[in-house]
Formats: structure tokens, sequence, C-alpha cells
């Protein structure tokens, strides 16, 4: 086996898992479609509440890519974006402009990365056990700056309550509702910070050097290593990007909820792994897409969507079918990598 | 090469698999979703004779925090049976299992499901402003309850329905006072307050009105308050340390809700008090609030001596106020729930609280049977 070939075989199993995502995306909004056409799942509006919801976790789920294809995880995501909200609220409300407050904040995910970076790169300790470390350390940091729920409202800061009721309007896809209002379909501004950021991320991942990088350090480290890569320097380098790209979505999230509290985004790095995961990025690194992390977040949106829409069914159905879901792909996954290594 | 002709069958065996797979997931998911409809239509047609008056159901979305209680599960119940087809409704329900952003999440969907009304029990008070603004450019009235909402602008709800925790609290001081009255005790009263979770509404209402009736009675003195967070074990654990700081100088315990008086009754008995209204004989009584079912059993018992309710049957009142919007009336913009109170004691049958006379249900078995949480 060449090198090509192996490097032809990862691009296959990419493709091909990216192609499911894509296809299982399509098959579960068009079933909504059908379902619920008569409750409005067929307006533009729909697609684009999932975007403005998911927005603070497309960015992570970008982040967690990265740092997913170099064979880590970064567990301190959801802790962090509490602890940038209640920062941002915190900082805003003791008089702080908002935009220094935006740039302190991720200036903070920059160092935080930078700190988990050089334990998992440098120091070589698991992934799993720093980040866990890194999740405890901002939970309760959050709880130490403030215990309460702090709001951000007009008074507070003007500023960044003129960019979170922002609406920016779609010129198509518009309707006019039951009461005779014509709505016409709108996102808000964290949904254009997350298609900006899976952009940037999609160029950086596939036409850059350290993009590349990502993958052959997950491949096997080794190998990268004998091919001249600084392996710790790269890992390091995909913690401070998860971090940053994690500071980014606190902010999107914050634009969405406009409060900070120690109990927000609870469990938000798992949504993020299954994202990622669904989107056909494995576990052991090497292979994924962020387009297919961008799939993972939409079809975990559409199952919410289908079941607040249905209305009938429990809350714990999205996580049930989610599980489904993400079983499914664990065993296409280790279907793939059964088969990279007999091809090796 | 050999190798890799295996490998692909491997991979055309995989992809196989892959597909089966997704057919079935998505089979089941549609499987689902159909029942689910089906169901809507029988249902529909079942209750069809109860709808003579209205041609259409009206559309409800319902967002409520979670199911962490009895109190809250009983709450739901209530809401759902009473926005139910048979009362000429299609409710979308929601739980919000504690989290925001699930609730600013499904208000969004209501609005592009086109509801008629969207019913929200806010988890928590702020961060409404955006989306009850495009509730508002669709047309769309919204009904908040229980927990209040802090918005700029006012006018970006409807209304409110909720407790009044102040009047809960007057209540139940004005059913010590009226206890004391009839029997004649004029000594010193000593009260401890064991506290809600600081900040939450029940607490602030129900702490201020004791504050306000120890100053009112100039034999009333209040030796302490602190903060049980609402639960048994935290009840308990406070209980035990104003046990060590005031001991036998505690007549009156004053707890904020049902699930702390349970703590409450075990510290004092494992300390060798007696819990009960007697407190000329060294018995010690027990104030409390939300009149839940175990509440009331030990209300029954006696050892809680007066159980103010905090009622969660929101249900009837909604369905009474989208009733009335319907027929193009206006409705108050914060309406108060009618609440009870509850005793072991007979002989206390009306309490006067704002020049208003409140009656004291005297609690029977039957009572408490009847009572639906």
């Amino acid at each position: 086996m060449s090198a090509k070939e192996n490097a032809k075989k990862g691009f296959n199993s990419n493709t091909l898992l990216l192609i499911i995502t894509i296809v299982l995306f399509i098959v579960l909004y068009a079933g909504g479609c059908i379902a619920y056409g008569s409750k409005g799942f067929t307006h533009f509006q729909t697609f684009l509440n999932i975007l403005i919801t998911n927005a603070g976790l497309i960015c992570v789920a970008c982040g967690m890519t990265c740092v997913m294809l170099t064979g880590g995880i970064d567990i301190s995501v959801g802790a962090l974006i509490a602890m940038d909200c209640m920062m941002l609220a915190v900082g805003m409300s003791k008089g702080i402009h908002a935009i220094p407050m935006v740039l302190f904040v991720l200036l903070v995910g920059v160092v935080f990365g930078i700190v988990q970076g050089f334990l998992v790169g440098y120091l070589e300790i698991q992934p799993f056990i720093v980040s866990m470390a890194g999740m405890f350390f901002c939970r309760g940091m959050t709880a130490v700056i403030c215990t309460d729920q702090v709001s951000i409202t007009e008074k507070i800061s003007p500023t960044f309550y003129a960019w979170a009721n922002a609406k920016i309007t779609v010129p198509f896809g518009g309707y006019v509702n039951n009461k005779g209002k014509y709505l016409a379909p709108y996102v808000r501004p964290g949904v254009i910070i997350a298609l900006i950021v899976l952009v940037v991320i999609f160029i950086v991942l596939r036409y850059t050097k350290f993009g590349r990088s990502l993958y052959a350090v997950g491949g096997s480290a080794q190998s990268a290593a004998m091919m001249g890569l600084n392996v710790k320097m790269i890992k390091m380098k995909a913690y401070i990007l998860s971090s940053f790209l994690c500071s980014i979505g606190g902010i999107c999230y914050c634009l969405n909820t406009m409060a900070g509290s120690v109990t927000q985004a609870l469990g938000l790095e798992m949504d993020a792994i299954s994202s990622a995961v669904i989107g056909g990025t494995l576990l052991t690194g090497g292979v994924g897409n962020v387009i297919g992390t961008f799939f993972g977040v939409l079809i975990n949106g559409t199952i919410s969507s289908i079941v607040k829409t249905n209305g009938k069914l429990a809350s714990s159905w999205p996580n049930i079918l989610s599980a489904a879901l993400l079983f499914v792909f664990i065993v296409i996954q280790s279907i793939f990598a059964a088969l990279r290594k007999k091809n090796r | 090469m050999k190798e890799t002709e295996c490998g692909s069958k491997l991979k055309i065996g995989a992809g196989i698999i892959v597909v089966m797979l997704t057919v079935l997931l998505s089979g089941c998911g549609m499987d689902m979703i159909s029942h689910g409809t089906v169901n809507d239509e029988t249902d529909v047609k079942d209750t069809s004779e109860n709808l003579q008056t209205r041609n259409r159901l009206i559309s409800i979305g319902l967002s409520q925090i979670g199911s962490e209680s009895d109190w809250r599960m009983a709450s739901t119940d209530s809401v759902q049976e009473a926005l139910s087809t048979a009362n000429g409704f299609d409710l979308v329900f929601d739980d919000a299992q504690q989290k925001q952003e699930n609730q600013l999440k499904a208000v969004r969907e209501f609005i592009d499901q086109g509801v008629d009304y969207i019913i929200i029990d806010p988890v928590v008070e702020t961060g409404w402003d955006s989306v009850l603004s495009e509730a508002r450019d669709a047309g769309i009235p919204v009904i908040v309850y229980d927990r209040r909402i802090n918005v700029e602008d006012d006018s970006l709800y409807t209304c409110w329905l909720g407790s009044d925790f102040e009047l809960e609290g007057e209540r139940a001081c004005a059913w010590l006072y009226e206890y004391l009255k009839s029997r004649g005790i004029d000594r010193n009263i000593n009260i401890v307050d064991i506290q809600g979770t600081l900040g939450a509404t029940a607490q602030i209402g129900r702490s201020t009105a004791l504050e306000k009736a120890v100053e009112a009675n100039k034999n009333w003195f209040l030796l302490g308050a602190e903060s049980g967070d609402f639960t048994t074990a935290k009840g308990k654990e406070v209980m035990k340390e104003m046990i060590e700081r005031f001991g036998t100088n505690i007549n009156v315990v004053y707890v904020e809700n049902d699930n702390m008086a349970y703590g409450v009754i075990d510290a004092l008995e494992s300390k060798g008090y007696t819990v009960g209204e007697d407190i000329r004989n060294n018995e010690i009584m027990v104030l409390s609030f939300d009149a839940t079912e175990n509440g009331l059993k030990l209300t029954m018992d006696g050892k809680i001596a007066a159980d103010t309710e905090c009622n969660p049957l929101y249900g009837p009142r909604l369905m009474e106020t989208i009733y009335a919007l319907e027929r193009g009336e206006k409705v108050e913009k914060e309406t108060f729930i009618d609440e009870e109170q509850f005793s072991g004691i007979g002989y206390i049958g009306t309490i006067q609280v704002r020049n208003r006379a409140y009656t004291v249900t005297h609690l029977t078995p039957e009572i408490l049977d009847k009572r639906s949480y």
C-alpha cells in the first residue's frame, strides 16, 4: 500500500460518511415537512430557527472537530461557554462597554486554550483528563464570579442589546400567517458569525498546511513526526483553536439567552461531540470535516424541531433519537476503522 | 491486491448495513410521527360533539419549566387537562427541562407554526425581549403564568397569572395571630424563619410578610432567619443549627415550603422536642406553605399547625383567560390565582388580611382525598 492510496482510502471514507450524514438530514427534514407541513414545518423560517438556536453550538462543534481530528477531545467547552456568558453579563453590568468585554472573552478563550493545549501537547496528559479539569475550573469560576442569574438588559448594555435584537431579514421565502401578518424570514447576528466560522474553518482544514497537519497528526502521530511535523505544537494549536472558537460560540450563545448563569450550556460539550460524530468525525482522529459537523448539528436540531412541532411527544425523545443515530454512526465508523486497518 | 479486493467487498457490505440502518431508523422515526398524527385525528373526531360552539380548535403553544417537583407536575397535569381537545384546544406542549435556550427555541417554533396563543412559564425572568417582539410581529398574544418575566416593554405580553406570595405569608401570620388571640396567649412569641432559596420570588414574598408581622405585633420576636433552599435536607440542617443556637426559646418555626418542613420536623423530633400547636406546654409550632399532599398529611397529624397553599392548578384559569381573549374581552394585566389555607385545628374559621376575610379550611381525610396533588 502506498501512502497515496492510503490517502485516497481516507478521502473515500470521509466522503461516504459525509454523504450519509447529508442524506440523513434531507430524509429527516423531508419527513418533518411531510408530517408537519400543516404546522408550518415547510416554512423557511423553521430551518432558520434551527440555525438561530444552534449558532453557538456550530462554532463550538467546529472547534471540537479540529480537536477530534488530532485524536483528542475537549469536554471543557460547555463550562467555558457558561463562564464566557457570566463574564459578559457581569462585566457589562459593571459598566464596561460591550466591545472590550467581547475582546476580553476571546482573549480568555485563547489563554485557556494555551494552558489546555500545553498540558495535552507538551506534557502529554490525556486530553479527557485535561479538559475535564478545565470543565470543573470553568464551572467553578462561573460560580465564583457570581452565583446568581445575571441578565443583560437594554439599560446594562445598549450595544449588546442592539446586537442581540438585530434582525437580518432574508429577501425570499416569507409567508403570510393565519393572523394576516407577513413574516419575512430572518436570522440573528449569531447565525452570520457561526456561518463565517464554518466557512473559515472549512478553508483552513482543506487548504492550509496547518489544517492538513491536523489530519496527519490524528491519522498517525508517529508518521506525522517522521514527516517532520511538530506534533506537540500542532496539538497545542488545535486546543487553542477549540477554546477560541468556543469563546466565539459563547458570545453567540449569550446573544441568544442574554444572561449568564452557572447552569447555562450544561452538557453542550456532549452535543458538540455527538454532532461531530454524526457528521462523520472519527473519535480516533484523522477523519472528519466541518461540513459534516454542520450537518450533524442540523440533524440534532431537526430531531428536536420535529419533536417540538409534534407537541405531544415527551421532551426526552430528541435524546433517544440522537442516541440511536450516534449508535448507528459509531457502528459505521468502527467498520471504516476496521477497513483502514486491514488496508494498512 | 487480494487484500484490496477483500477490502472493497467488506466495504460494500458495510455500505449495505449503513443503508439498512438508515432506512430502519428513519422508518422508526416516521412511524412514531405518523402514529402521533393519527391519534390526534381520532381524538378530534371523538370529541367533535363537544365542539358545537366552535368550528375549529384554538391552537396553543405552551412552554413550561420542567418536571422537577411534585408541585410542577401537578401544575403540568392541570394545564394539560384544561387545555384539552375536549375543551376546544389544540395544545402543543413543550418541557424546557430547566433550560432557557429550550424555551426560546420552543417559542420560535410556536411562532413559526402560527399558533393562536403562546403560553409560557418562564425558567428565568430575563432575556425575553427579542423572542417576544418576534411573537408580537406575528400577531400572537403571549400569556405568562407562575413565574414572572422582566422585559423593557410591558406590552410584549398580554397578561400574567400567578401566586401572591406576600399574601400567602400574610395569611400564615394572620392565622398565628388569630390562634394566639383565641387561646389568650399574650406572652412573648419567638419565631425562627427557615427561608426558601434567597432571591426566589416565593422567598421574598413570604419572608417580607413575616418581617412586617413581627413589626406589627409587639410580643413577636424574630430570633433568626436562614435559607434552607426549599429542600428537605438543607431545611433539616438549618433547623439543627437553629436548635443549637436558640434551643427551647423557639416557639414557632415559620418554614417557607413543605419540603423544608419535613426536614424541620425531623430535626426537632430527633432532638427530643414535641412538634405541635400547644406552645404553652413547650410544643414547637410549625407553619408551612405549598399544601402538597405530604404537607397536608402532616397538617392532619397536627405537626404542621397551618399550611398555606401555593396553588399549582393553573389550567382552569388559563382556559378562562383564553376564552375571555377569544370573546374579545380585555383581561387584567396581572391576576393572582385563588389559594386556600389548611389547618387541622378546627376552631379558627376565618382570618382577616388586607381588610378581607379568608376562610381557613378545617382539614379532614375527605378533603385530602379529593385533592389532585
